[in-house]
């Protein structure tokens, strides 16, 4: 590890010393290139922040790109329908490692408004894991900017000898889920969603006894 | 615009056949509408349109309704006439709930602007119309079964882990079983 002193010194000489792996991070988190395609009325905020007055080129993650095999991030701007589900997963599968997801809005975390509804999914992490996930609806451009230096901040801390991507048993696809009588099936890939530690299954347990 | 008794009568005198009974709608609203037969439905549609007092060229709305306790199932056509400025005129035909029997004629062919919005009631509530040419579900996934408009729909029980059940869906969520918070589970967690 070189000294802080040392390097500063050596920047003010124009001597640049790091690592490999801050400099591959900073390569990375400098041009997320997110896929191009927007579901609901989040998108519409997702273009407000990629036009002139947000400017998303800020975090160079201004070049939206029109198919997922150049894409290194998914924003799922919108309302994850059912009948949508097994497309946003597709387009996941296609993308090259590393790849990110950001659910964007109340709809793409938990299906929102529309959570108690027969058509919409649940939460799009039922089938894909996501990174980062913004709440609002829609959430401001703000929110979204937020959310993508969160994601950068994500990046920094990710290291080239541990990453998952590198890693030749590690998941790269994900089941599409195919559509079923009533539901899709599965209804959820259980290695992204699992319930919480805490939760308690009440499938066969007795009712509490009140005092 | 004629009154809808008038409309009523000129229909009886003009389709022979024809059942036409008058359905009124509360006075806000002032919107009565003409129960038609399913027999000669598509009679009274080809009258409403051709008649040259009337025009009913443009169909607006095709819905479908279920009166679970009633037992049938109602479709309710908006028709209006560009030509002559007037409507609407509320056009509405009854079937029976089960599906075997859940068909009415297609109106596609007298309005061709109801080819989708008839494939909407199929697809939610599955009123079958007899003679549309292109009867498929169009908002669901063709693999799917139910109708989701009929009150009688229950949709798939996937509260598995709800993070924050309450009233209707904490009802539900424990009667489905499945995963919850301590705090909304209410049972003996047996460790």
């Amino acid at each position: 590890m070189i000294d802080e002193g040392l390097k500063s010194e050596l920047q003010k000489q124009g001597v640049f010393v790091v690592s490999t792996e801050w400099l591959y991070n900073w390569g990375r988190k400098s041009s997320i290139w997110p896929l191009q395609f927007g579901l609901a009325c989040c998108a519409i905020e997702m273009i407000a922040a990629a036009a002139a007055r947000y400017d998303l080129a800020r975090f160079g993650a201004e070049v939206f790109r029109a198919t997922p095999r150049q894409a290194d991030l998914m924003i799922v701007a919108g309302t994850v329908t059912k009948k949508m589900a097994p497309q946003v997963v597709r387009l996941f599968n296609q993308m090259p490692e590393p790849k990110y997801v950001i659910a964007m809005g109340a709809c793409a975390i938990s299906g929102g408004p529309f959570k108690d509804g027969y058509n919409v999914l649940k939460g799009v992490d039922r089938y894909i894991p996501v990174d980062v996930h913004i709440p609002g609806c829609p959430p401001r451009p703000e929110a979204l900017l937020h959310a993508i230096i969160t994601l950068q901040e994500k990046i920094t801390g990710q290291h080239i000898d541990r990453s998952r991507w590198y890693d030749a048993k590690a998941t790269t696809e994900f089941p599409i889920p195919t559509y079923g009588e009533h539901d899709l099936l599965p209804p959820a890939n259980p290695e992204v969603w699992q319930p919480p530690k805490d939760y308690v299954d009440v499938t066969n347990a007795e009712p509490k006894k009140t005092a | 615009m004629p009154t809808i008794e008038q409309l009523a009568d000129a229909v009886r005198a003009a389709v022979p056949g024809a059942v036409i009974e008058i359905i009124p709608s509360t006075p806000a609203a002032a919107q009565p509408a003409l129960l038609v037969n399913r027999e000669s439905a598509v009679a009274v549609a080809r009258y409403l349109k051709d008649e040259p007092s009337y025009q009913m060229d443009f169909c607006s709305c095709v819905t479908g309704v279920d009166y679970l306790a009633k037992g049938y199932i109602e479709v309710v056509y908006h028709l209006y006439s560009v030509a002559l400025k007037q409507g609407p005129v509320v056009l509405k035909i009854r079937a029976p709930r089960e599906l075997s029997q859940c068909h009415v004629p297609s109106l596609t062919p007298v309005w061709r602007g109801c080819e989708f919005q008839e494939r909407e009631a199929f697809d939610l509530y599955g009123i079958k119309f007899n003679g549309h040419p292109d009867l498929r579900r169009i908002l669901m996934w063709n693999e799917f079964t139910d109708h989701p408009m009929r009150k009688d729909y229950v949709p798939p029980a996937d509260y598995e882990w709800e993070p924050t059940p309450h009233d209707d869906v904490l009802k539900r969520a424990k009667a489905d079983g499945g995963i919850m918070p301590p705090s909304a589970a209410a049972v003996e967690v047996k460790k």
